[in-house]
């Protein structure tokens, strides 16, 4: 059972959410951390990572032995990551896709496939839940194949949170694309709110169930719950702002940890959201 | 023409509330939201709209039922697993790659160009601004920030202003790089929390790697102030400029919700002076004027 949490808006809580959950069902989960650009999740489950993997991505190479300068890689590649210019072949690997469309259309063989590196994935664990999470290189643009990269390491056999990244577009989409439920995080501003709208229409045309947690429920004004119930988005949770709550995040700890009324809460939720895709699946 | 980049790592520590008050503080500028896959700065400018334009992305593969033949090749050479046995493409995860149709032995494979979002031209009540809105789950977003800042330098050309304020997306990928690069400098805002140093380190590298210079703000300072401390010493240790620290204020959630900038809601407050200094640090920072010449205009006739 795979688990997204995603929000739109950066800094609605994502990474609290997900990582408490997790710390309350304990030895049951693996938590992937898929917010690759910056990823936090680490810094409240405080894993002991065991071993780290280089990522990379393959990039085109020539041999210019064999090139007859011909021009059809650059013809092929939309995304202007390889041109022939005299008899130079430029590639400029921060723009290549790994499509692959330059080599098999190589009438010479003359390209073969190096590599770009992308980033690394960290493996770990802590109280038995099993950690990965990837860590973009800087400078790196694309965060989507590093994302993907972690995503396939989860393990259908058990019970698997995803913390995903910000915003609405590819990264988002990589975070949640097959999970079996996003769960929404916002907060009830005019912020929170105009950007959950853009998270549900995405998770509306991937078409998974969702359900949505209100942080810092009391601050703002009340439109978000007013559109939860409009869009007949469940509130799984709200969380009150509490400035000790806060204080407890900025240091890096974790709330069912240091309240521990919160573990029964996460746990809860955890249940809500079970109970939902169970129905979904049953009626489907 | 100078143009300060407002960026964070991290989501939600503040950029968009502080570009605001920046707006409502500085002279003669151009706004730019450059955060297009989730743009907020227009709730708070409500800007009108003058001018609207599509944003053509990438082409997306569609086969054409009557003419593919089902011999499987397009299949074979996708990479991102976009086309299923009965050949129909799943446009989320086309990559827009073209292969497909390259190598289609019937043509069957067509290649429209999509839109994928449209960008503004606006007047606000703190001059132009320029903005754009990417369809939701669309790529090519590093396009679309490339895209509109391009405009609004071009925009701030024709009105004759001397700053871009921009506001830029979290994270520090595609639409980041296209946000930063080129830049006269960037006001890095962060959030006294672990995951906020965390964040911040990453884009101060980022900043180094693309050779912009940056400045810090600590956004909700006295959240934790040791944490603060560790933000300011982290900034030096980078040879970061420190612009101050702005307390944790309801205000800033206020004022959003009324959708009004930080100056104009309420009474003056320290909340407000702090912002204030702030600006006054960045309009006079070294990196703004690199020259030590603080208004071009005035100083070269």
């Amino acid at each position: 059972m795979i688990i997204s949490v995603a929000s739109g808006k950066g800094g609605t809580g994502k990474t609290t959410i997900s990582t408490n959950m997790a710390l309350a069902l304990g030895s049951e989960v693996e938590f992937l951390d898929c917010d690759v650009e910056e990823p936090n999740a680490h810094l409240f489950l405080k894993p002991v990572i065991e071993r780290t993997e280089q990522v990379t991505t393959p990039i085109p190479l020539v041999d210019l032995e064999k090139c007859t300068y011909c021009r059809k890689c650059s013809a092929i590649c939309r995304f202007n990551a390889i041109t022939v210019v005299g008899r130079k072949v430029l590639i400029f690997p921060e723009l290549c896709h790994s499509c692959g469309g330059c080599m098999a259309v190589c009438p010479e063989g003359a390209i073969t496939e190096t590599g770009r590196e992308l980033g690394e994935i960290n493996f770990g664990a802590r109280n038995g839940i099993r950690f990965i999470n990837g860590r973009m290189r800087i400078g790196e643009a694309m965060s989507p194949p590093l994302i993907k990269r972690v995503r396939s390491l989860a393990d259908p056999a058990k019970v698997t949170i995803i913390d995903a990244p910000p915003g609405t577009s590819c990264p988002v989409i990589a975070a949640m694309n097959g999970a079996d439920f996003v769960l929404m995080v916002t907060e009830p501003t005019p912020f929170g709110l105009h950007d959950l709208k853009l998270a549900v229409e995405t998770v509306k045309l991937l078409g998974i169930p969702s359900g949505l947690v209100v942080n810092r429920s009391d601050i703002g004004d009340r439109e978000v719950f007013a559109y939860a119930e409009r869009e007949q988005l469940p509130v799984l949770l709200t969380i009150p702002f509490e400035r000790r709550i806060a204080e407890v995040y900025s240091q890096g700890r974790s709330i069912v940890e240091e309240f521990p009324e919160w573990k029964e809460r996460f746990c809860e939720l955890f249940h809500k959201i079970e109970t939902i895709i169970h129905e979904r699946s049953t009626t489907a | 023409m100078r143009e300060i980049v407002i960026i964070s790592g991290k989501g939600g520590t503040g950029k968009t509330s502080l570009t605001a008050a920046f707006a409502a503080l500085a002279k003669n500028s151009v706004l730019c939201d450059a955060d297009v896959d989730a743009a907020d700065l227009h709730l708070l400018m409500q800007p009108e709209i003058r001018q609207q334009t599509d944003f053509m992305g990438g082409g997306v593969a569609v086969i054409n039922p009557d003419l593919c033949a089902g011999c499987g090749t397009c299949m074979e050479m996708c990479r991102f697993g976009a086309i299923n046995d009965r050949f129909v493409v799943d446009v989320i995860r086309c990559e827009g790659c073209g292969v497909c149709v390259d190598f289609c032995p019937e043509k069957a494979i067509d290649f429209p160009t999509k839109r994928c979002g449209e960008w503004y031209i606006s007047d606000t009540r703190f001059g132009p601004m320029v903005h754009a809105r990417l369809g939701i789950a669309e790529e090519n977003s590093g396009k679309l920030v490339s895209l509109i800042r391009k405009e609004v330098r071009r925009l701030a050309e024709e009105r004759g202003a001397d700053l871009v304020i921009t506001d830029g997306p979290p994270g520090i990928g595609c639409p980041v790089i296209a946000s930063i690069g080129g830049a006269t400098a960037l006001v890095i805002v962060v959030e006294p929390t672990v995951s906020g140093i965390h964040d911040m380190e990453r884009v101060v590298e980022l900043a180094a790697h693309f050779r912009v210079p940056g400045m810090v703000c600590v956004n909700k300072w006295d959240l934790n102030p040791e944490m603060t401390e560790a933000i300011e010493q982290l900034a030096i240790k980078h040879h970061v400029a420190v612009l101050g620290r702005v307390s944790f204020d309801p205000a800033f959630t206020r004022s959003m919700v009324e959708g009004k900038t930080l100056f104009e809601y309420g009474e003056p407050t320290a909340t407000q002076q702090q912002v204030r200094d702030i600006w006054a640090k960045i309009i006079s920072s070294p990196s703004m004027n690199p020259l030590g010449i603080m208004d071009f205009k005035s100083t070269i006739q």
